[in-house]
């Protein structure tokens, strides 16, 4: 039987209520909210936190809200609101594409977006696909609130911008002006359904009035992308007209310039001609949805 | 700690340590042994209950985490007419060997039928995704979640009608 070595739990009331209590207990205290990470690694004791502070019921941390120029997304929501929300699906269909390959419908009813991106383990989906659309992150702590955009968030396996005092808030995916053509896309290959990806990639297209890139982002998942984006490629693309062999360039970049680990999942050569193979197709994908091609 | 669990409409309550596992509080302590343990990884489903309406695997979740909230169990699916149309089904279809996953299986079943009445092949087997069967080979649990699909609209029908 796998449990969890003895902890104290508290359940956080709001934002203020749970920063106080991680203030006072410092950093043998974790916040919980899906537990699908946190959960399992307390189980093989690779996590062994004196207290948890559930912030499941912490209202302002909910919900989803678009306006004219951004998606909003409250750290609590869970993956199946986001992959219910036809709205997001409509403005940025990137993040329906890789909700639907992440683990499987009940873990999707229980884990979090902002669980995801905090655990930042180098083969989850929505850090690549976050990082590909500019998505921004606000982080409350002591000193009051602060935003960090998610290229800048992750500092490495498991580590993020939010110190151990502080909570994640929202994210904030940022919404081309009216008018422009965009689009985005994300495919995963993975060796059975609901799995980590063997590499994944994501891509987010706006068009110039004439169908040039004015701005492209490529996000690529356990590919060991620096900050999980291809900003070699993203240079490539800028500006010009979105051809085949623009693309197959842009294809060629991402794969030269990330560094996949060799593991059961697959050698590093393939995971290679994975970045490059798959930062083509979700360039196609995107284009496609953006009316370019 | 003192915690109160609404479990199939009756009021449960525990006092519980922080580290039980809501599957654990639910087989152990209200010796409802119709969810099953599995893999305690989150893997197989076995242990899938609804939480607040939606299936969630039990083993992932912590009891105390459940305090104030709702549980439905595979128990709590027969109604006051008899067994649920999709546990009639799953009988009719041969939907189990063992009956190991079964318990999850119908919990996520009964959730889908639920959101989408009438389900294509692939969304059912999207739905049940996360849920392990050795025996079945899943080609009879697909049948039985089709024909509950097909007798309930059916069922509206004739009550339309």
């Amino acid at each position: 039987m796998q449990l969890p070595a003895h902890f104290e739990y508290q359940r956080a009331r709001s934002v203020e209520h749970a920063l106080a209590l991680l203030s006072r207990h410092g950093p043998e205290a974790r916040l919980i909210a899906g537990g699908h990470s946190l959960i399992p690694m307390m189980k093989l004791r690779l996590a062994q936190p004196e207290l948890l502070i559930d912030i499941n019921e912490v209202p302002e941390l909910g919900g989803i809200e678009i306006t004219e120029d951004e998606i909003r997304i409250g750290a609590l929501v869970r993956h199946t609101q986001l992959l219910d929300c036809a709205e997001v699906g409509r403005s940025a269909p990137m993040l329906h594409d890789a909700e639907r390959v992440i683990a499987d419908p009940l873990v999707r009813n229980r884990g979090t977006v902002g669980g995801s991106v905090c655990q930042a383990d180098p083969s989850e989906d929505l850090s690549g696909a976050f990082s590909a659309l500019r998505a921004v992150a606000d982080i409350a702590g002591p000193a009051g609130e602060r935003t960090v955009p998610m290229r800048g968030f992750f500092h490495g396996p498991y580590q993020t911008a939010v110190g151990p005092d502080e909570l994640l808030l929202r994210l904030r995916v940022p919404l081309p002006a009216p008018g422009l053509r965009t689009g985005s896309a994300y495919r995963k290959v993975s060796r059975r359904a609901g799995d980590w990806a063997v590499g994944a990639a994501g891509a987010a297209v706006t068009l110039a009035p004439d169908g040039t890139v004015a701005e492209v982002g490529i996000g690529l998942t356990a590919l060991g992308a620096r900050e999980f984006v291809a900003t070699e490629a993203e240079d490539l693309l800028r500006g010009q007209r979105p051809t085949p062999e623009a693309i197959d360039a842009a294809g060629r970049a991402a794969a030269q310039h990330c560094e996949p680990v060799a593991d059961q999942r697959g050698p590093v050569e393939y995971k290679r001609h994975l970045a490059g193979e798959l930062t083509r197709r979700v360039l196609r994908d995107a284009l496609a949805r953006a009316g370019g091609r | 700690m003192e915690i109160t669990v609404t479990v199939n409409g009756r009021t449960r309550t525990r006092d519980v340590e922080p580290r039980l596992l809501l599957v654990h509080l639910l087989r152990d302590e209200l010796r409802l042994t119709g969810t099953h343990w599995g893999c305690d990884t989150s893997n197989c489903g076995a242990c899938a209950v609804w939480l607040d309406g939606v299936p969630v695997k039990s083993c992932t979740v912590l009891a105390v985490m459940a305090d104030g909230h709702e549980i439905r169990t595979v128990e709590g699916l027969e109604g006051p007419h008899g067994l649920d149309q999709i546990q009639i089904s799953f009988v009719q279809c041969h939907g189990l060997q063992c009956g190991f996953c079964t318990p999850g299986m119908l919990m996520t079943a009964r959730w889908l039928l639920d959101r989408v009445p009438d389900p294509t092949d692939e969304q059912i087997r999207e739905a049940i995704s996360g849920q392990t069967c050795r025996c079945t080979g899943y080609e009879n649990i697909v049948r039985a979640i089709r024909h509950a699909a097909a007798a309930e609209r059916d069922a509206a029908e004739r009550g339309a009608r």
